[in-house]
């Protein structure tokens, strides 16, 4: 296949994946469009293997038949809550990927003495630290998802200066290698170098703020995979790499507007500094012990409320709970109540995680309701549920300048008649905040686990 | 200076950007996961480049990098698009059609 069809091709493939992406602006047409995106992939991928160059085909089938058996395999085992995990992991192979392929890249280079010029020195860096980085720090934020490391910040003395040090060498490194880039040796130390800053970065957040940390390494995935476009000179490796990293910055910024902090503050790792701050107010003054109500007193409520909005919680995804909301919801409809869920763009671990979770257990996504849109409705509404969410219905964003979350846009659940939370036990959540919604008179607690209330709850409801 | 070749990758990545910032602007944030998963399973594009590297007449240090990094960029081309899928299949409009 000559050049000019190939590079034809790839024009193909990335008009493809635009349109993909721009399917995905509605649940209507999403589905198509991540067709479309797979179908530009398999031509590129297509096109790729017709290339005159190629001709050790063992070698690639090969790889190519255990990447789709490990990648189907993955996608079709994964349960929808752990869909972050899945994620991380994704995103940490794309940057291992990049890494491997400008080595290679080098390697290859070496063997045919063509030195470098222009722009590809630099990109070479950039393959190498991005993707170094990118496939570390998604491992770890992988092992905290999965509970295989604590969720809290690991934090130890000197951090920031741990960081800044390795940071310092690490910049070092990324300017010899620029002047050098056909030294393997230096370019096995760059990756080393971002290997460890990829772990050093990510292990000081806590469990709260994933959704910030996927995004941004998502971000990354896309980037590193652009340095690689660079390094190979293959526009559809650039186009590709930019909509990705485009991407993940967007769903960063939302993030990060959601937590009132700026991107800089997340770009310059100010999240051991913010959670040393959550931690310190954690021990502040305790306000009481709210009183513990059954589900039966719940179902009193319920039975002359008319509108109900539910609003769920990392707590929801990690009891596995959709389900039997969903089922409590479909009672109260049933008995005629109006019921919506308000969903807050951190809640869960990822961008859009309790959306997916609500879609799996059949909750149809009309019903889903985001954040600016349902707030001026809960001063009307009879009944607020609150399921394992905790943050983002904290009213001391909104009330307590000394919190360290004051300014952070929440879910305006007080306002409602009447508020019940469950919640497994009084433990302020992830950030070490205390919750004030707790304590508030028309605030109702239920300790349990969110499961297991629920289902009790929707027992109470048809039984009352 | 740069050479005309990584002028004209420039323009793209900049062309490119400002494209996925239009595009991606408008997904609501009820599909940011499948979002996510399916921009991921684009950015294995990478997969390009290494069966490029691995199946080239090359050096076997070369050649085995590039086969690893085609072994990478395929899950997270394979594994992307299918979880994509299958998450997109769930999100339903009209409660009573499936039932």
């Amino acid at each position: 296949m000559s050049t000019t069809l190939i590079q034809l091709a790839y024009l193909v493939a990335s008009v493809l994946f635009i349109l993909g992406l721009r399917n995905l602006s509605s649940p209507r047409t999403a589905s198509l469009g991540n067709q479309m995106a797979a179908m530009g992939m398999l031509i590129a991928i297509v096109a790729t293997l017709l290339v005159q160059g190629v001709v050790d085909y063992p070698v690639v089938i090969a790889g190519l038949v255990v990447g789709s058996l490990i990648g189907a395999v993955a996608a079709s085992r994964i349960q929808m809550t752990d869909m972050p995990q899945m994620v991380a992991l994704l995103n940490g192979f794309g940057g291992a990927a990049s890494v491997l392929v400008a080595g290679a890249e080098v390697s290859s280079r070496i063997t045919a003495g063509e030195l470098p010029t222009g722009i590809v020195p630099a990109a070479i860096v950039a393959s190498a630290l991005i993707g170094g980085l990118t496939l570390t720090g998604s491992l770890i934020a992988f092992a905290k998802l999965q509970e295989w490391m604590r969720g809290a910040p690991i934090q130890y003395p000197a951090q920031q200066y741990v960081n800044a040090s390795i940071a310092l060498v690490t910049l070092a490194a990324c300017v010899a290698l620029a002047m050098a880039p056909l030294d393997l040796q230096l370019f096995g130390i760059l990756t080393a170098l971002a290997l460890l800053l990829g772990i050093l970065l990510v292990i000081p957040i806590g469990g709260a703020d994933m959704p910030v940390v996927i995004a941004l390494l998502n971000s990354y995935s896309g980037l590193a995979a652009c340095a690689t476009g660079f390094v190979l000179d293959n526009s559809a490796l650039v186009i590709s790499g930019s909509l990705v990293g485009a991407s993940g910055l967007i769903l960063t910024k939302i993030m990060c507007d959601a937590m009132n902090r700026s991107l800089g503050n997340v770009l310059f790792g100010a999240f051991g500094a913010q959670s040393a701050v959550a931690s310190v107010s954690a021990d502040g003054s305790d306000q009481g012990t709210p009183t513990a109500y059954t589900p039966i007193d719940a179902a009193v409520i319920f039975s002359n409320a008319r509108s109900v909005i539910v609003v769920p919680g990392y707590g929801m995804a990690v009891a596995q709970a959709q389900h039997a909301v969903r089922e409590l919801t479909d009672t109260l409809a049933a008995n005629g109540m109006e019921v919506n869920f308000a969903i807050h763009p951190v809640a869960g671990r990822m961008p859009g995680h309790m959306n997916v979770l609500l879609a799996e257990a059949d909750v149809p996504y009309e019903r889903l309701v985001e954040m600016d849109e349902i707030n001026p409705q809960f001063p009307e509404t009879d009944v607020v549920l609150v399921i394992g969410a905790n943050d983002v219905v904290n009213p001391a964003a909104r009330e307590d300048e000394g919190s360290p979350i004051y300014g952070m846009p929440v879910l305006e659940v007080d306002r409602a008649q009447h508020v019940f939370v469950i919640k497994r036990s009084m433990n302020p959540g992830f950030a070490g905040i205390q919750n004030p919604l707790f304590f508030k008179e028309n605030t109702m607690m239920i300790f349990g686990d969110a499961k297991k209330v629920v289902i009790e709850l929707n027992d109470a409801v048809k039984n009352y | 200076m740069l050479e005309a070749p990584a002028i004209a990758a420039l323009t793209i990545l900049v062309l490119a950007l400002f494209v996925g910032v239009e595009v991606i602007s408008k997904v609501p944030p009820l599909l940011h996961t499948p979002l996510m998963s399916g921009s991921n399973a684009i950015s294995g594009i990478t997969v390009v480049g290494a069966i490029m590297l691995s199946g080239s007449e090359n050096n076997p240090l070369a050649t085995w990098l590039g086969f690893a990094a085609v072994v990478f960029a395929t899950v997270n081309v394979v594994g992307g698009f299918l979880v994509t899928n299958r998450m997109l299949a769930m999100f339903k409009k009209n409660p009573k059609s499936d039932k």
